[in-house]
């Protein structure tokens, strides 16, 4: 029961980490319309600013606001110079863009930072936790405070601010939003901030909950996230973080108690198009 | 010439080949597929199994390889129907990943180990080396380019373009999507599978990772960059992708990161393709025929 309850604790925070990408990939496409692949090189750059500052000045949280500085200054410029000029072409278009970018972000990261695994040993200020027979490590505790905070703070912006309003407009019809007086194109900058950082947030927490960083560390989340924003519903947040949670719980559910012959990464792609087929606007997405 | 070049050469014919195929299902049916490696893959391991265990001949084994791999084409462009665009985009990437974790894992594919020995092609008792196969491969080529050129001049090919500018209006007029759709799946599935046999001839050694994701986005790079929906976009797009990475081989670390940076100038500054609506060739093709009309 003990071992169940462990692996059930594990598999809520890989879900609470790939809600933390999937959050931000899905407001970007709620908005643009573009599968943002390049966001998972964000995420990977996240991580290693954070890396950099903490290693030179050993604050978690400044590593943590430089970062998020760092990813915003990425992902606006990405939009800028690349997304919004390529806007009027098929949604192929600024796709292969994308995963150019991706390819890109990755090798800077290699050539600048080398090609092996850094470690991320950061030192937690937050306690363990016990509980009858469930046990916390400090970093599994950060991991489940950071998630929900972060979680919470996107809930309340999109529904409880007049930002979060001119957000939802114009990610159901931009052109609307823009006649009734909206700056779209500083929404739109506004949208990639919010989704840059999470994805910075998500990179450091991967790098402690794993303790690893390494140049790739975004290829797998990249596809996968694109799978998971798919079965929650293209460009709703909710439902990106439900299939996020879901995966996470079942992966590691999985891997623990069943016998399959398949990688996870199959499972995951398995399940989407089943949920298609099932569902083909996702969970919770709307016709 | 030697035979580095022979080789890059050869891999321009099967990789235009595979392209032109995508080309069908992308450019002319207008159906985004990021999966196309898998079909790719599944006509090499077609051929590679039917050369090792029956000892089937690349010519005999040929007419099955496009047979099978158009009925699975058939059978995975089923999802086409039901969801589209963006969602139609990851269902693809998603059957890229199963098809390769299945040539990966289960034993009767070779596994992790791949398959190796395959036989190489004869041509009349002759066994067929580099340049002998680019010949062979060049052929098969201009068969594919045949065949796109058929293709879109047929009925088929109108009532596809009609499907990729206004499904709605298309079917309207009796034009079914269901079967058109899959006609440009199973076509240009096929010969991706052509690609393959050739591609499993040629190397005599395949395993899973050679029909990855990445290698889809590579296929539909070449048909975005040369020019989607034109006849000879995939050619100019294989050619220029399959030769860059090799220009940048002295380069050696830094060879990927030019990579990037190329394939992001090239999508930004021509997102409509080299041949396509305001593309560097098409002007000049334009050009050059304006200066020989007067």
């Amino acid at each position: 029961m003990d071992l169940f309850l462990e692996q059930l604790l594990n598999g809520i925070a890989i879900g609470f980490i790939y809600a933390l990408i999937t959050s931000g990939l899905a407001l970007v496409y709620g908005i643009l319309r573009i599968l943002h692949v390049a966001h998972a090189a964000i995420y990977a750059l996240g991580a290693y600013a954070g890396l950099g500052i903490y290693s030179i000045t050993g604050n978690l949280f400044l590593a943590l606001i430089v970062s998020m500085a760092a990813c915003s200054l990425v992902g606006v410029a990405i939009e800028k110079f690349v997304y919004f000029p390529l806007l009027k072409y098929p949604p192929y278009v600024p796709l292969i863009g994308s995963i150019a970018l991706l390819l890109g972000i990755e090798e800077v990261l290699r050539l600048v930072a080398g090609p092996y695994i850094h470690a991320f040993p950061a030192e937690i200020p937050v306690p363990g936790f016990h509980f009858g027979p469930i046990t916390m490590s400090p970093v599994l505790v950060t991991v489940y405070l950071v998630t929900v905070i972060v979680l919470f703070g996107l809930w309340f912006l999109s529904t409880r601010t007049e930002l979060g309003l001119a957000m939802r407009a114009s990610s159901q019809d931009i052109q609307i939003a823009g006649s009734l007086g909206i700056n779209t194109s500083r929404i739109i900058s506004t949208t990639f901030i919010i989704g840059s950082s999470t994805a910075a947030v998500a990179g450091i927490l991967v790098g402690i909950y794993f303790n690893q960083v390494y140049p790739t560390m975004g290829a797998v989340p990249a596809y996968k996230t694109l799978a998971l924003i798919v079965v929650g519903g293209l460009g709703s947040v909710p439902g990106a973080v439900l299939a996020s949670v879901l995966l996470g719980i079942s992966e590691t559910l999985l891997i623990g108690y069943a016998n399959i012959p398949l990688p996870r990464d199959a499972l995951a792609f398995i399940a989407m198009i089943a949920v298609l087929m099932w569902r083909p606007q996702g969970l919770l997405g709307r016709r | 010439m030697s035979n580095y070049v022979l080789t890059i050469g050869i891999f321009v014919a099967i990789n235009g080949i595979v392209a032109c195929g995508l080309n069908i299902i992308v450019g002319y049916a207008g159906q985004i597929s990021l999966g196309h490696a898998a079909f790719f893959g599944i006509g090499a391991y077609t051929a590679a199994l039917l050369a090792t265990r029956a000892g089937f001949s690349f010519w005999l084994s040929l007419p099955l390889v496009i047979i099978i791999t158009g009925a699975i084409g058939l059978l995975l462009g089923l999802p086409s129907l039901r969801v589209r665009a963006d969602f139609l985009a990851i269902t693809t990437i998603g059957i890229n990943f199963i098809v390769e974790s299945v040539f990966m894992y289960v034993p009767f594919f070779g596994g992790a180990l791949g398959i190796g020995g395959i036989s190489r092609i004869l041509f009349f008792g002759i066994r067929l080396r580099e340049a002998g196969f680019l010949a062979l491969a060049g052929t098969l080529l201009v068969l594919s380019l045949g065949c796109t050129w058929w293709f879109a001049r047929s009925w088929t090919g109108l009532a596809c373009f009609a499907l990729r500018e206004d499904e709605i209006s298309a079917s309207s007029i009796g034009i079914s999507p269901v079967l058109f759709k899959l006609l440009a799946f199973m076509t240009g599935t096929a010969m991706a599978g052509v690609g393959g046999s050739l591609y499993a001839h040629y190397m005599r050694f395949i395993s899973a990772t050679d029909f990855g994701f990445p290698v889809s986005v590579m296929m539909l790079s070449m048909v975005v960059v040369g020019g989607m929906g034109t006849l000879w976009g995939p050619v100019i797009g294989a050619l220029l992708l399959t030769i860059l990475p090799e220009v940048f081989r002295p380069l050696t670390d830094y060879r990927m990161l030019l990579y990037a940076v190329l394939l992001l100038l090239m999508i930004r500054f021509q997102p409509g393709g080299l041949l396509g609506e305001r593309g560097v060739l098409k002007n000049l093709a334009g050009r050059i025929r304006g200066r020989l009309r007067s």
